[in-house]
Formats: structure tokens, sequence, C-alpha cells
């Protein structure tokens, strides 16, 4: 039983991290109808501007929750401002041009971010320093879960909370939701919609930073191709609850979670990777609007 | 917009460049030796690249939107009007000569002078890759269908020969009809399950499926033994005849271009066939098609099946060429480059796709100091062509069929 419940939270602690990563897929394509491809990188390079910063700060002597702070923030910022500027370079351009036209696109900026990052860093893997703090009253309670684990949850809730009162509840999030259902018609009532679809974007790659942020430290290494791994997880977290439809791609994230983490543990860990795979071709063949999407008319 | 406006413009996308480049491209931490690199000359770099970059990305903008515009209102005189390499290659007066030329040039490549092993190996790669980006112009350019798994195929060929061989001892040329076939199989399974998604799931699933292949392949060790992949695989006979390395290389370029010319008569009688319509039919309107009495399954796997039937002829000639093969030949990245292949030269067009593999894989090799730089500039294909020329290089060449009386009629419709 102890295996299967180190089991169980090895899956959920994956299944936050693919949640955050999801939920910037499922909100551009709700929006925009589009594969952001380059998501998976955005969350790559908040990773890297984090492992960046606090070893600059770790350097000059400062140490603690302080570093923690920083480079999350600037990972944030930076990777907030690669979402928005990839969006302005590859997509908007592509608004009224044909369905694969900003799908390649997506992966054409993939590929750069990929190796941008490579040829300016290292291709190398790097260690990440372990920012997050052990957390010693976790002991007290007899729980067999790690700080860092735990830190990922809290903060992976306290994220989707957050983000479930923004879009509710703000201005911003009801504009985001007009444009998701109806462009043009948002556009008549007044809604500016390439501040929306700029701001939808900025708001996944936050999620998608803190994720990487959380990832990086939790497994403490990081090289520039961890973004195409967790992008095509996340979206098949997406695609599993349903692309578009935020509950679902939390939803998604956590039943993938789990099925990875069940299936190295009972099965075999050499195919860690196949079973996502697998699991996304069979969702998509079984049920291609997913757990929780509606399934679209096709209207001639 | 004044000349002012501009230069504040450019200077603030500048600025912002030189920001959010600053910590990827300026900081550089070592973190064994613990200290920090700063790069500032990078920096200077960007600003002064976006800088200049800004006013000759607006420029083409503005040229595309007003070029969008005079599309939509044609004048009666454009309709007759080809561009200019759609003009050369429709008159045969044109491009006879240019062929004739080429084609014994191509001949006499391998015995010039300058043409060490190296340099027909890489030609014939080059080649190689004519194949390949055919094969995927099948899928991608006429079918319209996203395959990002082509490199699966790919792979299928290649360790189809490789296991043949070992277990077997079966040659050459014995392989590659069979490594077409596997292929061809291998993408039917992949086409029956696929049919019913569009365009965007399309590309995930094929991707997908090309991962597994790749990770079965590394994980598999009883079967495709594993990581260090299989060696000593032989390169293609002649009759028996013994040839040292330079001459099996020449054999080698002669055999690829034989067929690259059966690949290319392939692909261009099946483009104006009945297939071949019904393909294109299927990419500008799948409802359309269907109503017009095209049966789209059928359309879409024979697609996959003949794409992926020229996937796994490359595959056994790259096993042989190399006389090695293992999973790293086959990443994602390979697929992608054969897309940018067919995506630069132009989807649907044959010659355009053939320019594309020529530039991409020997610009590289020749400009040593950009090799390096090569996948970067591949994404940056992939996106600046998307958004400024779509149609790639040369616009494939469209069927039209054309009632003279009413030419004038039909030329406003358009």
């Amino acid at each position: 039983m102890d295996y299967f419940f180190e089991l169980f939270l090895g899956g959920l602690t994956r299944g936050s991290i693919y949640a955050l990563i999801a939920l910037g897929y499922t909100m551009v394509y709700g929006i925009i109808e589009l594969i952001n491809f380059a998501h998976g990188e955005i969350y790559m390079i908040g990773a890297f501007t984090a492992l960046i910063v606090s070893s600059v700060l770790a350097f000059a002597g400062m140490s603690g929750p302080s570093v923690l702070f920083l480079a999350a923030s600037v990972a944030i910022i930076y990777s907030a401002a690669y979402g928005f500027t990839v969006e302005k370079i590859a997509y908007k351009p592509l608004r009224q041009a044909p369905r694969l036209s900003p799908l390649i696109s997506a992966i054409g900026m993939s590929i750069f971010l990929q190796n941008y990052v490579m040829l300016a860093q290292t291709s190398d893997f790097l260690p990440f320093p372990s920012l997050l703090p052990e957390l010693p009253f976790l002991e007290s309670y007899g729980l067999k879960i790690g700080s860092s684990e735990f830190i990922i949850l809290v903060t992976t809730a306290v994220s989707m909370v957050l983000l479930m009162l923004l879009i509710k509840f703000t201005k911003m999030g009801k504009a985001m939701r007009a444009t998701a259902q109806d462009r043009n018609m948002a556009m008549l009532v007044g809604v500016d919609v390439n501040r929306t679809i700029s701001y939808t974007f900025i708001i996944g790659s936050i999620l998608a930073a803190i994720g990487g942020v959380l990832i990086a430290s939790h497994i403490g290494r990081i090289n520039f191709y961890i973004g195409f791994i967790a992008g095509i997880k996340a979206f098949t977290a997406a695609v599993l609850g349903g692309i578009g439809s935020i509950p679902g791609a939390v939803l998604g994230a956590f039943i993938l979670g789990w099925t990875e983490s069940f299936a190295t543990g009972y099965v075999s860990s050499d195919y860690e990777d196949v079973f996502a795979f697998v699991l996304l071709v069979l969702i998509l063949i079984i049920r291609p609007s997913g757990l929780l999407g509606r399934s679209t008319v096709q209207k001639v | 917009m004044n000349a002012f406006a501009q230069i504040r413009q450019s200077l603030i996308i500048a600025l912002w460049f030189m920001f959010i480049t600053f910590p990827v491209l300026v900081v550089r931490v070592n973190t064994i030796e613990k200290v920090v690199e700063w790069r500032w000359l990078n920096m200077i770099y960007v600003g002064i690249g976006s800088f200049l970059i800004s006013f000759v990305w607006r420029y083409f903008l503005e040229r595309k939107a007003q070029g969008g515009k005079e599309d939509t209102h044609p004048a009666p005189a454009t309709a007759t009007e080809k561009p200019f390499m759609q003009r050369l290659m429709a008159e045969p007066r044109l491009y006879r000569p240019f062929l004739i030329v080429l084609s014994l040039f191509g001949l006499a490549f391998p015995f010039l002078p300058f043409a060490s092993t190296y340099q027909i190996n890489i030609v014939t790669n080059a080649l190689l890759y004519i194949m390949l980006g055919l094969g995927l112009n099948i899928v991608v350019g006429l079918a319209g269908l996203l395959h990002l798994g082509y490199v699966a195929f790919y792979a299928v060929g290649a360790y189809s020969y490789a296991l043949l061989y070992y277990h077997f001892g079966i040659g050459f040329w014995v392989a590659l009809p069979i490594g077409a076939l596997f292929a061809a199989i291998f993408g039917i399974i992949l086409g029956f399950p696929v049919l019913r998604l569009r365009g965007d799931y399309l590309a995930i699933v094929t991707l997908g499926f090309a991962e597994i292949t790749r990770l079965v392949l590394e994980n598999w060790n009883g079967f495709s033994f594993g990581p260090s992949g299989i060696a000593g695989i032989p390169r293609p006979g002649l009759f028996g005849m013994e040839m040292d390395l330079h001459q099996g290389t020449i054999y080698i370029y002669f055999l690829m271009i034989a067929l690259c010319l059966f690949t290319i008569f392939v692909v261009n009688r099946l483009q104006n066939s009945r297939i071949g319509r019904a393909w294109v039919a299927l990419r500008e309107d799948e409802v359309a098609c269907e109503a017009m009495g095209v049966d789209p399954t059928t359309a879409k796997l024979t697609a996959f099946a003949l794409g992926s039937t020229w996937a796994g002829l490359a595959g056994v000639v790259f096993a042989a060429k190399t006389t090695f093969v293992n999973p790293a030949s086959f990443t994602f990245l390979e697929s992608a480059m054969i897309l940018s292949i067919v995506v630069l030269g132009g989807m649907g067009s044959i010659v355009g796709v053939i320019i594309g593999a020529f530039i991409l894989i020997l610009l590289p090799e020749y400009l040593r100091a950009f090799s390096e730089y090569r996948m970067l500039l591949f994404g940056m294909i992939m996106v600046v062509m998307m958004i400024f020329r779509p149609q790639g290089i040369i616009v494939g060449i469209r069927q039209i069929y054309e009632f003279k009386k009413v030419a004038a009629k039909e030329g406003n419709r358009q």
C-alpha cells in the first residue's frame, strides 16, 4: 500500500506540473484555435531564466527564500515577455491564414527557440539548484510527502484558483471568454481582441514559468530539450480533458500523471514516454473531443 | 508612417529584444567553477540586428497587405499572366536546354576533378532528402495532411533492411521493395485510426506515433539492439562486382539519381491522375470533395501509404549508404527538416521540393561556420515562409481548365 501511495503522490505531482503547462495550451486553443507548439519552449525558457538568476545571486552570496522569490519572479516576467513576443511575431500575421500555416509557423518557432537556447547556453544538462525550502512541519504530521512535492501541489492549487477567479470575475476574463466564443462578435461589442489574445498568451506563459521553476528544482537538472517532451505531454493532457476546456485540462493532466506514474511503477520504466503517447493516440481515436470537451459540429 | 515614427518604433523593438534576450544570450553561468560570463557584445548585436530587421519586416508586411488587396480585385489581364518560374516550366523551348545541361552535369559530377568521396556523399545525401521531400509532399503538399511523423517510416525502411540482412542475410535489392512495402503497411496502419482527425490533431498524433516508434526502437533491445543500433550493413552490390569505397560512393550516387528520377516520374504522374486530383480536392475542402463523389477515406489512406513508401525506399538506401542504423538518426528534428524542405520549396510543387532540398542540405554543408545554426535557420525559415510566402519558393502548378470564350467572366470570379 505504501508503494501505491508513493506512486499516487508521484502521479499527483507530475499531474500538477502538466496541468500548469496544459492550461496554457488549452487557453490559447480556446481563443484562437491554434496548437501553440512553442508553449513547451516558453516553459523551458522560464526554467533557464530561473537557473541563471538563481546562480548569479548564489555566486553573489545570497541564499534562502529571497533567491527563490527573485528567480521565480524574473522567470515569470521573461516567460510572459517571450509568450507575448512569439504571438506577435509568429501568429498575429497569420490570423486570417489557412489553419496549416500558423501550425507550421508554431513548429518553426519551437525549433527556433530550442536552438536559440542551445546555442546561447549549452546543450548539456545543467544542475538546477534546489530552490524550494525544506518544510520541517510536514514530518511531524507523519505524512510521507516530500516538501518539494508539497510545495508543488500547493502552488498549483493556488495558481488554479487564482486563474479561475481571474477568468470568472475580472473584466479581462470576461473579454477572454467572449473572444473564445466568437471573435468577431466580441470585436463588435467593443472587446479589444488583439489585447485579449496577448493577455491569454501572457497568462499561459506565466503558468508555464511557474511549472518550469517548480519542476526544475524538483528534478534538479534542465537542458534545452525539456520543453519539447513536457509540451507534448501537457498537450496530451489538454486533449484528454477536451481542448479549450480549463477544468478539462486539469483533469486530463492528473489522469496523465497517474497513468504515467502507475505504468512506470507497475509495468516498466523503460517506456515512460511511450505511455503518454499511446494514451494520446487512443483518446484522439476514441473520443477526439476529450472527456469534458464539447464535440464541434461541422457546418457547411 | 513617416520616417521619424518608423525609427522610433524600430528603436522600441530593438530595446525590447535586447531586454528579452538578456538572460539567455548575455549571461552564461558556469555552475562548476562558479563564475558568471557576461557577453555584452551579444546584446549590441541583438540591438542592431533587430533594429534593422524590424524595418525589413515592416516593409514586407506592408507589401503583403497591399498584395492581398490586389488579389481580391484581379485585373482581367493577370488571369493569363503567370509568374516567371511557372512560365519557364510551361514552355519546353525554355526549360529543355536547362534540363539537358543539368542532367549532363549530374552524370559528369562524380568524375569531375573536385568531386572527392566526401563531396559525392554530400550530394547523395541531398538526393536522399529530395526523395524524402517528394514523398512527404504527397501527404502534406497534395493531400494537405500535416504529417509530423514522417521519419518513422524512414526508420521502418532502414530497420527493415538492417534486420532482414542481420537475420536472413537478405541483400539490398531484395530489401528495397520489402522495406518500401513494410513502410506502406505501417502507413496504412497509422492512417486508419487518424482518418477522422482534423489538421492539428493529425499533426500531433503523427508526431506521437513517430516518437513511439523511436522509443520502441531505443528500448526493445531484443528486437532492434537498442540505442547502439545495427552495424555492418552491406552496401548495395552490382552483379557481385568488387568496389572500393570511392567507387561504392559513386555507385550509390547514381543509384540515388535513378531513384530520384523514378520518384519524380511517379509523383508527376500521380499529381495529374485521378487520385492526385482527389488529394488536391481533399486538401482544399473535405466536405465539398466528399459531395463531389471522392471517397476521403481511400484518398487519405492512399496518400499515407504512397508517402510512406518513398520514406521506406529512402530508409533502405540510407541504411545501405551509412552501413549503420540506430534510433538517434530518426528524431523529430529529422521530420522537421524534411517538412521545412517541403515548406520552403513550395507545398505541392516538385521543382520546389528539389530546390528546397538542395538549399537546405547543401548550403549548411558548404558554409561550415553556419552549420551549427542549421536548425535555428530551419525554424526561422518555417516562420518567415508561412508569414510572407506560404506557397513556397515555387508555386505548384494547378490544372486550369479554361473556356476560351467566357475567360473574362471566369477571371473575375477567381
